[in-house]
């Protein structure tokens, strides 16, 4: 087997192994709760009957083994079972609130991954000039600042003062497209913002270090245009690092929308497990993190796979 | 004036914390159509900023600060980008140190090759490749039509460096700028890559800059040679005239480094051994032996010196005997005594009388550990000594490593590098030993702070009657140093022997070729070597020659003691 | 008087990063001399504008502002750094464990930190708040162990960085113990990193349990804390009252501040390398 199919391989194998251990550590989580959970949920008041009844609509009574491959076969249906709170199937709950999530989230992408490799290979072109130094102060001001307190700047300033944006994301199905663009632009903006400055520091980070190296001397010393010099010779090199930077900055753009969903009221996953958590809404929470977490192992698997295969050396081995 | 290149009063400044100071200092520098000429001096001496300044090329954080540069009738000094632009990989090209580092990963050789030719648009892709493969084929690249498919890292280091010099004459150059090109190959490699250089640059009559720091490798190529030191010219001359009569007394000594001998101490040689490693084999990753049946002694008061050249398993036998990395088989007996083969278990005492010298003074010591600590340490340990006794030690240690008694409190960041390496000795001193595994600790020194530091172990050695295994690829070192020699290939002992005896024909034939390659300080000793090598391949057709270096293990016959 | 040298030498961004950072300190300290009211303590109307007696105005039950920014410096802080603490002394203790001993206790450990690493921090901390309760020590658990896996990585490659270097081989081959190893060659030389890191974990963790707090799952009322007030008085900044903003407005300078000195921090040591 080549290394660049064992290497790849092993990658594949090690995700698929933190989905598994994910998955059972979320089921112990719950297993492991103090007392009886129906006890807990139903409350002091609860007669053994109507325990006994939910214990077992909890499919409670099975042993634990059982349960967990019954939960994951489940799950891999879309049978995310019953909601703890309302008794309405979690499914329901969650689909189009996901579908939300994501569509917040690739809109931010969409803006800040070109965004932020533009200003990156710029910073890294004109490092020390003014353009840089003062993208190194906002980006890193950028990282330091929580999103909500983004947010309600944002809020303030455009919604309250000027009066240019809705402050809250109130969005829903019957919106055109537009519309729904709209709505959602604060939340987005602030979204952008930080994954902007996140990702485009670490782009700055790695040209720089390509520009560095030996053979870019060499191709300047074989008087190529600077043009040249960058898009053939750095960027093939620089792409493998920058790939990962993409990849595992939109991996926690997917998990930062938990925050920005809560202060913009946006009708999405993240918004919906905050309030679970809270009502400890158990099976709700668990459906929700599955999500989250699988998407997240999802995307740094791409990750690491895309830097693998655009990795010259990998590529095409001895 | 007809100079092709003439710089004057050059003066580069680099960037050090605020600061511009000057790495080149008012130096004038001139060469000829044709004309190969050698810039030699130890690091700092500003030859690699000086060969890239004919380009008007400057690094990171450096800058030509007054002078000019006039290449063929134009001053490039203050040529505009574009300009520079047309003379950079067309009429001056560069070739570097580390051709690995300097080719890009991402593309092949032919594709770097034909680069600047058909952007400059000269050529065609067509006729730059053919040209390309013709100059692989001058170089005596081995599968010449198709190398130029492969990706560098697919291509080992002696054919990488030649691929560069390829690269560089793609456009027939008037200059090529050679920055140590040798510098990081082994011995029989270095040839291969001098021949290429020596070949191309006669053929078709390309002026030449060659950089390095061995005076013995610009012997064998350079017209005219100048001695450079702090960024200033100490001396200038025709090359044959300079080796014969130089001047300074800083080119003198130069000169006379590699002229250092010892004879062998004959009585000494008689006595029972004090190290003897036999037959130990051993590996770092199952079943992959890169140690196989090797026999070495070594007798009290001696130095053994053990030669070979990258992958001969020479410093996998120093972690061996140290205990570093045990072996699968065979055993190590140390004044008469078995050594257990796993460090953990060996006995204080036997640590203390057993020490190692690093190649790297700068990684040897820990920087956050004065000296009064580094060398305190060991007296602690092996000696239980504290306070006044410890300190008068340290001093007493200092001074005979000739190191001010000041230096006790000083940090290892703040010495030189040969004083750093001289720390290194004392605190192997203060363990008192019998024995001490030096892995080649002059390799990454300057020529004339290394030469200090072999007379100083001799000294040592002369005064204590310690032992030494001397780790070398360095045959000048060796002849410096030794009492015995060990001749390592391919992790087998070719060769044992009193230094006298192996160094005198006939050698065994790995010895012969290791021998011969090394460069001497003789204007024609390349071209004779190369002459010599033809005749013989001429009479032993089987031989494939100096140019494929033996890649089959020396047959185990060949392993003997004399 | 070494410090006191760095510190003239040190260019402007460092000093205003310190400055910040001991205003905060000072805040912690002293908040229950320096505070004008009471913690919990309500005193005026629901967010009253500034006046003399209210000199940041009041909050969304009528609170001194004031006060309760200068409690919740000593509240954010303290648990920021009590968590941050802890995630250091477990993840530089098993990372210097898993670099020196190497072997399969380095392959067991990095395994599982890979694996917590896999998992996104938030919602991991979420799942294990919902089944725990929200409590302040299970907050301060979870997400010392989730970090202290960062902390792990970064200080098993720097031992690693070192244990190749060769004086800890010298200090080897003289028969020098793992603990004298780990104490006198390798931790003085992990320090510069180490002290950098911890700046930078201090603020992902202060970040962390703000954003906890303001999620409602974090510190719970009456305590004050940065991260709940912003939450707490979040409905304000619609009609105009911007109160929301001095509490994330401080959470926002305090982690600027650390990582100015962070930056200026990692240029020294930086430039005591070469």
């Amino acid at each position: 087997m080549s290394p660049l199919k064992e290497l790849l391989l092993k990658r594949i194998a090690f995700g698929a192994l933190t989905l598994i251990v994910i998955s059972v550590l979320i089921f112990v989580g719950v297993e492991l709760l103090p007392g009886d959970l129906a006890q807990a949920v139903l409350g002091q008041s609860a007669t053994p009957e109507t325990v006994a009844a939910f214990r077992k609509e909890l499919k409670l009574d099975l042993p634990p083994h059982v349960r967990y491959f019954a939960w994951l076969s489940d799950f891999v249906q879309g049978d995310f079972g019953n909601s703890l709170a309302n008794g309405r199937p979690i499914a329901g709950l969650i689909g189009w609130r996901f579908a939300n999530t994501i569509f917040l989230a690739a809109t931010a992408a969409a803006i800040a991954v070109p965004l932020s490799i533009l200003l990156g290979i710029l910073a890294a072109l004109y490092r020390n000039s003014l353009f840089d130094r003062i993208i190194s102060i906002v980006t890193l001001s950028m990282i330091s600042f929580p999103e909500f307190f983004i947010a309600y700047i944002l809020i303030a300033f455009l919604s309250v003062k000027l009066g240019l944006f809705p402050s809250m994301a109130s969005i829903n199905d019957r919106m055109s497209l537009w519309d729904k663009l709209y709505m959602i632009i604060l939340p987005c903006a602030t979204l952008t913002m930080v994954v902007t400055a996140h990702m485009m520091r670490q782009t700055r980070a790695s040209i720089i270090n390509i520009l560095g190296t030996s053979f870019i001397e060499m191709a300047r010393l074989k008087g190529l245009k600077r043009l040249r010099v960058v898009v053939l010779h750095a960027f093939p090199n620089a792409l493998s690092p920058v790939i990962n930077v993409v990849a595992i900055n939109l991996a926690y753009l997917v998990v930062g929308v938990v925050i920005v969903e809560v202060v913009f009221v946006y009708p999405g996953l993240g918004q919906l497990l905050v309030d679970s958590v809270s009502k400890r809404d158990i099976p709700v929470v668990q459906a929700a993190g599955l999500i989250f977490a699988t998407t997240y192992v999802i995307l740094n698997l791409l990750a690491d796979i895309l830097a693998i295969l655009s990795n010259p050396r990998l590529r095409s081995p001895k | 004036m007809g100079h092709l290149l003439k710089m004057t009063n050059v003066v580069i400044e680099g960037l050090s914390g605020t600061e511009w100071t000057p790495i080149v200092k008012g130096v004038d520098l001139h060469l000829n159509r044709g004309e190969v000429l050698g810039l030699i001096g130890e690091s700092g001496a500003g030859k690699s900023t000086l060969g890239l300044a004919s380009m008007a090329y400057t690094r990171q954080g450096c800058r030509i600060a007054s002078g000019s540069i006039v290449f063929d009738g134009m001053e490039l000094t203050t040529a505009p980008r574009h300009v520079l632009r047309n003379i950079r990989g067309v009429r001056i090209a560069y070739v570097a140190q580390s051709a690995a580092a300097a080719f890009n990963p991402a593309h092949t050789l032919l594709k770097q090759c034909v680069e600047a030719p058909v952007q400059h648009g000269l050529m065609s892709y067509q006729e730059a490749a053919e040209k390309t493969v013709e100059t692989y084929k001058r170089l005596l690249l081995p599968d010449p039509e198709q190398i130029g498919y492969r990706y560098p890292h697919q291509v080992s280091g002696g054919q990488l460096q030649r691929a560069m010099v390829a690269m560089a004459m793609a456009c027939q150059p008037d200059i090529i700028i050679f920055d140590e090109p040798t510098t990081a190959l082994d011995v029989t490699t270095q040839i291969e890559v001098l021949t290429a250089i020596k070949e191309i640059t006669r053929q078709f009559r390309t002026a030449a800059i060659y950089i390095t720091h061995d005076l013995a490798v610009v012997a064998q190529l350079a017209d005219r040679i100048m001695v450079l030191r702090y960024g200033e010219l100490v001396e200038e001359g025709e090359t044959r005239q300079m080796l014969a009569h130089p001047k300074e007394e800083y080119t003198r000594a130069l000169l006379s480094v590699r002229k250092q001998q010892k004879p062998s101490s004959p009585a000494a040689l008689k006595e029972k051994p004090l190290l003897e490693v036999e037959g130990v084999r051993a590996s770092y990753t199952k079943g992959v032996e890169v140690l196989h049946d090797v026999q070495v002694r070594v007798k009290p008061r001696t130095t053994v010196a053990v030669v070979g050249e990258s992958g001969s398993g020479k410093s996998t036998l120093a972690r061996v005997i140290t205990g570093l990395l045990p072996p699968t088989k065979g055993r190590i007996v140390f004044d008469g005594q078995e050594l257990s083969a796993d460090l953990k278990s060996r006995s204080r005492d036997v640590l203390r009388r057993l020490q190692m010298i690093y190649q790297m003074p700068d990684t040897a010591l820990n920087p956050r550990q004065k000296l009064r600590t580094v060398l305190g340490r060991p007296l602690e340990f092996y000696f239980g000594m504290q306070g006044k006794e410890k300190t008068d030690r340290i001093v007493e240690l200092l001074e005979m490593v000739e190191l001010p008694p000041e230096y006790i409190d000083r940090y290892p960041t703040e010495l030189s590098g040969g004083e750093k390496q001289r720390v290194c000795i004392a605190r192997a001193l203060a363990a008192e030993p019998d024995l001490i595994i030096c892995d080649e600790v002059t390799s990454a020194l300057d020529q004339l702070v290394a030469e200090g530091v072999l007379k100083l172990l001799q000294r040592l050695q002369d005064k204590l009657g310690i032992s030494y295994l001397f780790i070398t690829h360095d045959l000048a070192t060796v002849k410096a140093i030794a009492d015995e020699i060990v001749v390592m290939c391919q992790g087998r002992v070719v060769e044992q022997g009193i230094k006298e005896e192996i160094l005198t024909p006939p050698h065994h034939e790995y010895t012969e070729l290791l021998l011969s390659s090394v460069p001497e300080m003789d204007p024609d000793w390349l071209d004779n070597l190369l002459a010599r090598r033809a005749r013989r391949r001429a009479r032993k057709p089987s031989d494939q020659g100096p140019r494929k270096p033996m890649r089959q293990p020396a047959p185990a016959a060949a392993s003997f003691n004399r | 008087m070494a410090f006191w040298n760095l510190i003239r030498q040190s260019p402007w961004s460092a000093r205003v990063g310190l400055a910040i950072i001991a205003l905060n300190i000072f805040a912690a300290v002293f908040a229950p001399v320096i505070a004008p009211y009471g913690e919990t303590e309500v005193v005026g109307d629901v967010w009253a504008p500034k006046s003399p007696e209210h000199l940041l105005g009041t909050d969304q039950i009528g609170r001194d502002l004031l006060t309760r920014l200068l409690y919740g410096a000593r509240n954010t802080i303290a648990l920021a750094f009590v968590t941050t603490a802890l995630s250091f002394l477990l993840g530089s203790l098993c990372g210097f464990f898993a670099a020196t001993l190497g072997g399969w206790v380095d392959m067991l450990l990095s395994r599982i930190m890979d694996i917590i690493m896999a998992f996104p921090t938030l919602i991991f901390a979420l799942m294990v708040l919902s089944v725990v309760g929200t409590s302040i020590p299970a907050m301060i658990v979870v997400i010392a162990l989730l970090d202290s896996t960062r902390v792990f990585r970064l200080s098993r490659a720097v031992a690693m960085d070192i244990e190749v270097m060769e004086f800890v081989e010298a200090a080897r081959l003289r028969g020098e113990g793992i603990w004298w190893v780990m104490r006198h060659e390798i931790l003085p030389n992990a320090m510069p990193p180490l002290v950098a890191e911890f700046g930078l974990r201090f603020c992902f963790v202060f970040l962390f349990v703000a954003s906890l707090s303001f999620l409602g799952l974090g510190i719970q009322p009456p305590t004050a804390d940065w991260g709940s007030m912003v939450r707490e008085n979040a409905g304000a900044i619609t009609f105009g009252i911007f109160i929301p903003l001095w509490p994330a407005g401080a959470i926002a300078l305090l982690t600027v501040g650390v990582n100015l000195v962070v930056d200026w921090f990692l240029h020294i040591a930086s430039g005591l390398k070469e």
